[in-house]
């Protein structure tokens, strides 16, 4: 296993001491926090700004979460823009028109996000490979369709707009996500803190071996009397449960919900994230979806034809980066 | 009465539609193990060279020459860069065909404009057949005659000829018929051109009833895979039944529940999964 950070093998790592995956691993995640930690002081400095840095963010929470499934469980999920979309879309019409509150939007919007993935979960929990990806591509497009026709309450192609993120009243103090776009970007920061300390502990867990287990020989598996389809069933909500959080955010930082955000491209888009920065790593999908959404940034603003681009990379990363950055990374740190 | 008849056939047609381009789907995919998600690339990509040759060779020139450009290309693509993903993690297959779908979606956009081109049928065809069933163009009838024909077309070819043979002997097991000295990378590419060359056929013909806009393959798309889980992996028979049953199924709804048109078929995708996981004739053991 040439994976520098697999949250997985750590216990077999610590029976040998420190190994140098580990430390680059320890160096690596301590640099990622420093970087996000203070990442709205230089951001305006290297061409970017802070609503850039707070994207950058929630998407690498959304592709994080779907390499839950995508590389520590190893099942294909092409569909989770819909859970994306469905939180997204949560916490519109929650603060349009039943209460104007943050965080209990946040909360609808994960409800039903997550709420989808248990049925469709269930349904699909028996299906593997090639398989389990088609459904979960057309899966995905029930719920565009549905925001797409049920215009009057959703918008429809217009997308969910006439509503804002409202500031935070916590009692003691009052913080102002809507007019501070900097504390946005913390507000932001703390979910992802939490969401991603959630899943690395979850990964470290006997349940989070299991999956790597599954993932590595599902037959073998079996044959220890592990309840895969259980279990994928479960690694399947987890996984969305943190893409639909991902989706309230992303509503929430453009007080808008658009229906492209559940549509078949986004899903493509979270799995070349993950694939991009090293799907067999914990940050590479963080860093995949900065990589992604720096250069989609920068290319929609110069060229009309992005979406050629876009598709340019998808290919020259299957042809040339199969592994992603931290993959390759993660090769020469070990040899 | 006339509506449901009216939606009835429409769901046909469209129906239609949807097998012819979930066969060339399933072909690729039973034989190497690809999703093409640009499948719909190629379909939109067939329609728009039948459009650009139409006013050089009418459009009986232009249905016969633009689905064999189409199916060409397709050789060449999967030549070029599909066959790089043979062997590997299923993902990368996926993800190289999401990234040709981009590409196509825009290539057109930028060639042939966003907005929808006039896309000529010839009036022979453009007549109603009869007054009081006016819905019942010449058109109308011939797409489905002629998807009925390709149809027929494609099993002769899998049972009659000998790289159909191969082709479906190479769905059961690759590893026996390349071992029985068949040029298995030769018969992937034909078999992706045949595929693509379906998906041609379907844009040129979808083009004349739904009007042709970039978007034309990835509206399609979608019902396809859904027809092809209906149907049962690996069965082209249930593939087939699949696309007009869930034509059938939107074309019927459409008349009861307008705004449910699209959803429908993926509840029937539903019930399908939780009752019959393999699909209405899908063979047992594909799914692993």
């Amino acid at each position: 296993m040439t994976a520098i950070e697999e949250p997985g093998s750590a216990g077999r790592r610590a029976a040998t001491s420190r190994t140098p995956g580990a430390a680059v691993h320890l160096l690596l995640t301590v640099l990622i926090w420093i970087l996000l930690a203070t990442m709205p002081l230089w951001i305006d400095r290297v061409g970017g700004y802070t609503n850039l840095a707070t994207r950058v963010l929630v998407t690498g929470l959304a592709a994080t979460g779907l390499n839950f499934l995508l590389g520590f469980t190893g099942v294909l999920s092409f569909g989770h823009a819909a859970y994306f979309g469905l939180g997204a879309y949560g916490v519109g019409l929650t603060i349009r028109y039943l209460v104007p509150s943050t965080l209990l939007g946040i909360l609808v919007g994960v409800g039903v996000g997550t709420l989808a993935a248990v049925v469709i979960g269930f349904l699909i929990r028996k299906l593997r490979g090639v398989y389990f990806a088609m459904v979960t591509i057309a899966f995905g497009q029930v719920f565009y369709f549905i925001v797409y026709r049920w215009n009057a309450v959703t918008g429809g192609d217009d997308g969910l707009s006439g509503w804002r993120r409202q500031p935070l009243d916590l009692g003691f103090a009052r913080i102002d996500i809507l007019g501070d776009q900097t504390a946005f970007y913390y507000f932001v920061l703390v979910w992802f803190a939490l969401a991603t300390a959630a899943m690395w502990l979850l990964l470290r867990s006997p349940f989070g071996h299991t999956l790597i287990a599954i993932r590595e020989n599902e037959r073998r598996a079996r044959f220890l009397g592990i309840p895969v389809e259980q279990h994928i069933w479960f690694s399947f909500v987890v996984s969305a449960f943190f893409a639909s959080l991902a989706g309230t955010l992303y509503a929430l930082l453009n007080n808008f919900a658009d229906p492209h955000s559940l549509r078949w491209d986004k899903s493509g888009e979270f799995v070349i994230m993950a694939v991009l920065g090293g799907m067999r790593s914990f940050w590479g999908p963080l860093l995949g979806a900065a990589i992604f959404v720096v250069l989609q940034d920068y290319a929609s603003s110069r060229t009309e034809n992005w979406m050629s681009l876009i598709g340019i990379l998808f290919v020259l990363v299957v042809l040339f980066f199969p592994r992603g950055v931290l993959g390759i990374l993660g090769r020469r740190a070990l040899t | 009465m006339t509506q449901l008849i009216f939606n009835l056939f429409n769901g046909v047609i469209i129906g239609a539609f949807y097998a012819l381009m979930a066969l060339g789907l399933s072909l690729i995919l039973n034989l190497s193990g690809v999703i093409n998600f640009a499948h719909g690339g190629f379909l939109a990509l067939g329609a728009y060279l039948a459009y650009s040759l139409m006013p050089h060779i009418g459009f009986w020139g232009a249905l016969v020459a633009a689905p064999l450009l189409t199916g060409l290309l397709g050789i060449a693509i999967e030549w070029l860069l599909i066959r790089r993903t043979y062997g590997r993690d299923p993902l990368y297959s996926l993800l190289l065909t999401f990234g040709l779908a981009f590409i196509f979606e825009d290539v057109s956009r930028y060639i042939w404009g966003a907005q929808s081109v006039p896309y000529q049928i010839p009036a022979l065809l453009s007549r109603p057949l009869s007054l009081s069933y006016f819905f019942i163009t010449g058109y109308r009838v011939f797409m489905v005659a002629l998807v009925a024909l390709a149809v027929a077309a494609l099993y002769l070819l899998l049972t009659r000829t000998r790289i159909g043979i191969r082709i479906r002997a190479g769905t059961h097991d690759l590893a026996t018929v390349a071992t029985l000295g068949v040029n298995v990378r030769l018969l992937r590419s034909v078999n992706f051109g045949l595929g693509v060359y379906l998906a041609g056929l379907a844009g040129v013909l979808a083009a004349g009833q739904l009007g042709l806009q970039p978007t034309i393959g990835t509206s399609l798309i979608m019902p396809s895979f859904v027809a092809i889980i209906v149907g049962g992996l690996g069965s082209l028979p249930g593939t087939l039944l699949g696309g007009i049953l869930i034509g059938v199924a939107s074309g019927i709804t459409s008349v009861y529940f307008a705004s449910a048109t699209e959803a429908v078929i993926y509840v029937m995708m539903a019930l399908v999964l939780l009752v019959r996981p393999r699909g209405l004739l899908g063979e047992e053991g594909r799914l692993q």
